[in-house]
């Protein structure tokens, strides 16, 4: 049985066959290598040059899989279902895009920011422990294994950890937001794994597309079901769904400001494709413990997260925090999206998580840029510094109006299908229209948050002892080129809205859309 | 100092070769018994951190010293994805070890499970003397001569 | 319901209940103990759990350990593993991965429980939430005129 399953190598591979074991590869190798080397001038070279290539690579499997195929890679020559497989279709390769887009974009401002905040000696395994982060947020997005993505997982988050602990040499509260992480998220994990166990018990196999088969094949007993439970509490929890949440605020806000950017930007989104992943491609969306999870669990609970978020992140005197609740809240819209269970609603959940992740990424470059210029990201610290620095806040307006949703930005489109969507449903069921207009309620109260912020930056008189001038020129370029494409996909909605919409479909084909490889033919 | 503890020391200077030893051992025959990187990797680094406990940090350091720690954690991580690189290079995919001997793929497998296996077990082993050199190398807050 | 009178049922499904207890008796753990180091116990017994759990799904009845006889030659014995049967090695993989992890998971702990100790000089929860508790109102007395400061 092993020499069957073996793979015939008589096809020769081409650089374009690797692809997706090289966008994992890249970053993967280069820890170590940065490690090696051991000199601090080398290590931000290696790393930057490592995302670019992480980056170009990831556009060019979106690309390949845009109308709607996707990309096999077996490993080890083994095919699935015995063997590990890397897969990549219209929504893989869409988070993969935002992932590496970030990661390449925040390391030129990583190289000031991290130069003011982190100790010196710690430069070059910081740096290493960037290039680990990055290895597990793209690995855990483009398997198509199941326990792949578990270790993957760890990989991410205990390198997340030690980035977030870094910024104990600005403040100490960070040792205490990183262990509060290490426990939450541990414990997160290991639900994930129980719900594994449970999937493997039922099912015998750990490959995503023969997971779907099988289950498709046993309908709903109570393992299958027990598993879901886990995986989704699990999953949860590094999504920071409400109200397991708690983690999120405190390791936002004391982190090094270039590592609050990559995790707003990244972690959690990439924990929403795999809860996407396993709710609509591994347990079929037909399922009725799927429908009741998402319209009795996801909907309310994303409702509350919207609200209260929100609330607490008008009351904040503190840029991060402010812009940690504000995550929380978004992340509340995201999972509304997909509760609504329509092509309109998963478009809107998947376009949103591509707009945060840039808007996010923005505001909280800003907020860095405030760090580095004042010492601090207290508002009465930030005061009137949108004379001073005019360029830096005027890319943090731009984030800010995309927040809110303002139509030119790229938000206004994923809040705008969310809408369309709730009014979908509402037409069937009357309770989805107090939906439609709690979206809206809840974006008025982003817009008040906001608006205290731009407010701080603008109305409000400078301290007149502040030496505060325009941020460097490495932190003002990645802030502009995100303030352009949010400007750009604000209006030219054509490519992300396609896109986003191919990975809506496929992911609502259910398992039709995960059959095994060597079935569909191709020994790829 | 080290005039203390006369058992401790004689007993130690005995077991650390045969820790080694047998670290080598569990290392090469994992196809065969329970054993291969990791374990073998946890084996080594006891006897330095046996030695280190006994003997004192300097003096573990002199035979293991730090920059040598980090090193061999990095080392082994290239190599196991290097033997991965090896086989992407000579056409087939990543990791598919009959890229090793094209003539003979069983014997491929084992030398490349030989090799990733070595490469894991130089890892866990800089490793986990990276974390006792970390965790002992912290000043005390209580000296040694109040306790 | 007649399922759990059935003796047979209980005996083979026996297992599931103390991996059960162990699991929650850690997570209780966790969130109960203040001490930071009794927390990362806690996790620990909780995770030991987890992969007690997954062995015990690759058990076969009847199956011994998953290694290929050998002959006096290091080669393969082919006869010698007609008719035997083998524990599915696949669980017992997934849990030496899951091992490692556990280990790094419970080693980071550690190291942030000593970086704590030295800049708070307590690991006790409750110790350290009323000093950060302190240090938020000492930051909002300095900063708080955005929101009309404290008073």
């Amino acid at each position: 049985m092993a020499v069957t399953a073996h793979v015939a190598e008589t096809t020769a591979r081409t650089l374009a066959d690797h692809l997706p074991i090289l966008l994992v590869l890249v970053p993967f190798c280069t820890a170590p290598l940065i490690v090696l080397f051991g000199s601090r001038r080398l290590a931000w070279p290696l790393a930057f040059i490592a995302s670019l290539a992480a980056f170009v690579i990831a556009f060019l499997l979106l690309l390949t899989v845009r109308e709607g195929n996707f990309v096999s890679y077996t490993l080890g020559g083994w095919a699935p279902p015995l063997g590990i497989e890397y897969r990549v279709d219209a929504a893989n390769a869409f988070v993969l895009l935002l992932i590496s887009g970030i990661g390449a974009i925040t390391l030129p401002f990583a190289y000031v920011s991290v130069k003011d905040e982190v100790r010196k000696r710690d430069h070059t395994l910081f740096y290493a422990a960037w290039m680990l982060c990055l290895t597990g947020l793209l690995g855990m997005v483009v398997t198509g294994d199941a326990f792949n993505v578990f270790v993957f997982l760890e990989i991410s988050s205990l390198s997340t950890y030690v980035l977030v602990a870094q910024g104990a040499a600005r403040d100490r509260r960070a040792l205490t937001a990183a262990y509060d992480y290490l426990i939450m998220g541990t414990i997160g994990a290991t639900f994930f794994v129980i719900g594994l166990g449970m999937l493997y018990m039922a099912t015998g196999t750990l490959n995503l597309a023969d997971l779907a088969d099988r289950i498709a094949d046993q309908g709903a007993n109570r393992t299958v079901r027990s598993g879901f439970a886990f995986i989704i509490v699990g999953m949860g929890l590094k999504v920071a769904m409400f109200p397991l949440h708690l983690w999120l605020p405190k390791a936002y806000t004391f982190a090094p400001s270039a590592v609050s950017v990559l995790l707003s930007a990244t972690a959690t989104k990439a924990a929403i494709y795999v809860v996407l992943r396993f709710t609509f491609s591994v347990y079929n969306p037909n399922f009725s413990f799927t429908t009741n999870t998402l319209e009795i669990i996801f909907a309310p609970l994303a409702i509350i997260a919207m609200f209260s978020a929100s609330f607490v992140a008008v009351f904040q005197t503190n840029f991060k925090r402010m812009l940690a609740y504000s995550s929380i809240a978004q992340v509340g819209y995201i999972l509304l999206g997909i509760a609504f269970l329509s092509e309109t609603g998963l478009t809107a959940a998947i376009l949103h998580i591509f707009n945060h992740g840039i808007t996010k990424a923005l505001l909280f470059m800003g907020a860095g840029a405030l760090v580095l210029r004042t010492g601090g990201s207290f508002y009465t610290q930030a005061a009137g510094l949108g004379r001073k620095m005019p360029i830096t806040c005027g890319a943090f307006v731009i984030g800010g109006l995309s927040l809110i949703g303002v139509p030119g930005t790229a938000g206004f489109l994923s809040k705008f299908l969310l809408v369309q969507a709730a009014l979908e449903k509402a037409a069937d069921n009357a309770m989805y229209l107090a939906v439609a207009v709690a979206i809206v309620l809840s974006s008025l109260l982003s817009v008040v948050y906001v608006w205290r912020a731009i407010e701080v930056l603008f109305l409000q008189e400078p301290d007149p002892n502040s030496t505060a001038t325009e941020a460097p020129l490495m932190m003002l370029i990645p802030m502009w080129i995100l303030a352009a494409a949010v400007i750009w996909f604000g209006f030219s909605t054509d490519f992300l809205y396609d896109t986003a919409n191919q990975a809506a479909l496929g992911l609502l084909d259910g398992s039709k859309g995960m059959l095994p490889a060597a079935i569909l033919g191709g020994a790829q | 100092m080290i005039y203390q503890h006369l058992i401790l020391r004689v007993v130690t200077k005995m077991l650390v070769g045969t820790i080694i030893l047998f670290a080598l051992y569990v290392q090469f025959h994992g196809d065969f018994s329970p054993g291969g990187g990791f374990q073998a990797g946890v084996i080594m680094s006891v006897a330095f951190i046996i030695y280190g406990i006994v003997f004192g940090l300097r003096t573990v350091k002199k035979v293991y010293p730090e920059w040598l720690v980090h090193k061999t954690m990095a080392l082994g991580v290239l190599i196991f994805a290097g033997t991965g690189i090896a086989s992407m290079i000579m056409g087939y995919d990543f990791l598919d070890y009959d890229a090793l001997s094209p003539d003979d793929p069983v014997a491929g497998q084992h030398l490349g499970l030989l090799i990733i296996e070595f490469g894991v077990g130089v890892t866990v082993t800089g490793v986990m003397v990276a974390i006792y050199y970390a965790f002992a190398g912290r000043n005390p807050s209580i000296s040694d001569k109040d306790w | 319901m007649s399922q759990f009178l059935n003796f047979q049922f209980l005996a083979g499904h026996a297992h599931y209940l103390l991996f059960i207890l162990l699991m929650m008796t850690g997570l209780f753990i966790v969130v109960d103990k203040t001490n930071l180091v009794k927390k990362i116990v806690g996790l620990n017994i909780f995770q030991v759990s987890v992969f007690m759990f997954y062995v015990s799904i690759g058990k076969v009845n009847g199956g011994t350990a998953p290694i290929f006889p050998m002959d006096a030659k290091y080669h393969v014995d082919k006869e010698a593993m007609i008719g035997v049967a083998y524990s599915n090695p696949l669980p017992h993989v997934l849990i030496l991965t899951a091992i490692v992890v556990g280990i790094a998971t419970t080693s980071l702990g550690l190291a942030l429980i000593v970086r704590i100790r030295e800049s708070f000089d307590t690991i006790d929860e409750e110790d350290i939430l009323s000093i950060e508790l302190q240090m938020t109102y000492d930051d909002n007395r300095k900063y708080g005129d955005a929101m009309g400061g404290l008073s």
